[in-house]
């Protein structure tokens, strides 16, 4: 629920800095938060300078070339490196995404990196996603049938498969849904966009037969409805999905049921 | 398949839909009826006070006026109340604060047509 000022042990104050070796000409400079729970310290802002000749392209190089070379101590979470897994997703200068698809020459400056808002924080970049999955279990994310199944797979009209485009491409990063501010306030009960757009996924498979009651489960003036259509989910997808309209033609479709 | 009975335990549940379609339907309606508003407050402003009567004394006019006093009380207690559902945590607080503004702008309503009335 809303809270507009962080609590005492919750203010972030200023950290190391780690100084580039002398005569590095490709200089980048990376702010990036630390939070250690075993240290019981409040959090801070790492300041580390990297030779930017000597880490690849991405800023996930640059956080694998910090780890590797500078601190060892500092904690995230990574592992395809390629945009598929959504491990990677952090704030990146106030924006969410993945930091294995994001570019380094795509920031100019100092490049500010901290975890996802408003989760709790496990350490440092590492954000608690349990309530995430928990809410993401609770749409039922597979397929349902009453009939007995059929001895072959399920067929699919090309015409069907492809209203499924854009909705199953969702690697539940948590990017839109952490970039929410309806989330922030009520994330105890507001589904948030990921999840949403992926209870839209079922609803428009044409193998479920279960539409109804996925409807009605988000017939909820929290669950679906605190989305207040601000955006900021498709603005942020790092995928390029739009979850606001997912919820949009879900709302549609629970304005045009018949009881 | 779907629990049934964990999907209607919300009290929140069904009216939900209906509450978003409302708020969307008054404001629909209140675009046209906006136009006949500002038209009004015109003439309060700028005519002599028996002409101003006489022009809410139009069935038309009075229809649009009060059509619009309806619509925007009820558009601004739905608008509302999901303020209050997205900022006040507080269970028994935020349902309080939700009949208040209900009250309220019913009241605003019922007093407004009633002066309305009393000018005809």
């Amino acid at each position: 629920m809303a809270e507009f000022t962080l609590p005492k042990n919750s203010v972030v104050a200023k950290g190391k800095i780690y100084k580039a070796p002398e005569g590095t000409k490709n200089i980048r400079r990376f702010e990036v938060y630390r939070w250690d729970p075993d240290t019981g310290e409040n959090p801070r802002i790492d300041t580390y300078e990297l030779d930017a000749d000597l880490c690849g392209t991405k800023i996930l190089d640059a956080i694998i070339h910090i780890k590797n070379e500078v601190d060892s101590t500092l904690t995230f979470r990574r592992s395809c490196r390629e945009g598929v897994c959504g491990s990677c997703a952090m704030n990146i200068n106030g924006k969410n995404s993945l930091a294995c698809t994001k570019a380094i020459s795509e920031y100019s400056g100092t490049i500010k990196i901290y975890p996802l808002p408003h989760l709790d924080v496990v350490k440092d970049l590492v954000p608690d996603m349990s309530h995430f999955y928990d809410q993401y279990a609770e749409i039922k994310p597979w397929l349902t049938s009453n009939s007995t199944p059929p001895a072959t797979e399920r067929l699919q009209s090309k015409e069907d498969r492809d209203k499924l485009d854009g909705l199953y491409d969702c690697v539940l990063c948590a990017c839109c849904s952490t970039s929410c501010p309806s989330y922030w306030w009520n994330s105890d009960k507001y589904l948030g966009p990921a999840v949403l757009l992926q209870a839209y996924r079922w609803l428009v498979d044409s193998r479920d037969e279960n539409t109804d009651e996925r409807l009605a489960q988000l017939d909820d003036a929290f669950k679906l409805y605190r989305c207040h259509t601000i955006m900021n989910c498709t603005d942020t997808c790092p995928k390029g999905l739009n979850p606001a309209k997912a919820i949009a033609e879900t709302k549609k479709l629970l304005a045009t049921r018949k009881d | 398949m779907i629990d049934k009975l964990a999907i209607f335990g919300s009290s929140a549940a069904k009216s939900a839909t209906k509450h978003w379609l409302m708020q969307r339907v008054t404001a629909v309606i209140l675009i046209p009826l906006t136009f006949r508003l500002i038209v009004f407050l015109n003439l309060c402003i700028n005519a002599p006070y028996q002409q101003t009567v006489d022009w809410l004394k139009s069935p038309l006019n009075t229809v649009c006026i009060e059509a619009w006093l309806i619509v925007t009380c009820y558009h601004a207690a739905l608008g509302l109340q999901v303020v209050i559902e997205d900022y006040v945590a507080n269970q028994e607080l935020q349902a309080l604060l939700i009949k208040i503004v209900n009250m309220g702008f019913l009241f605003l309503a019922v007093m407004a047509l009633f002066f309305i009335f009393r000018l005809m």
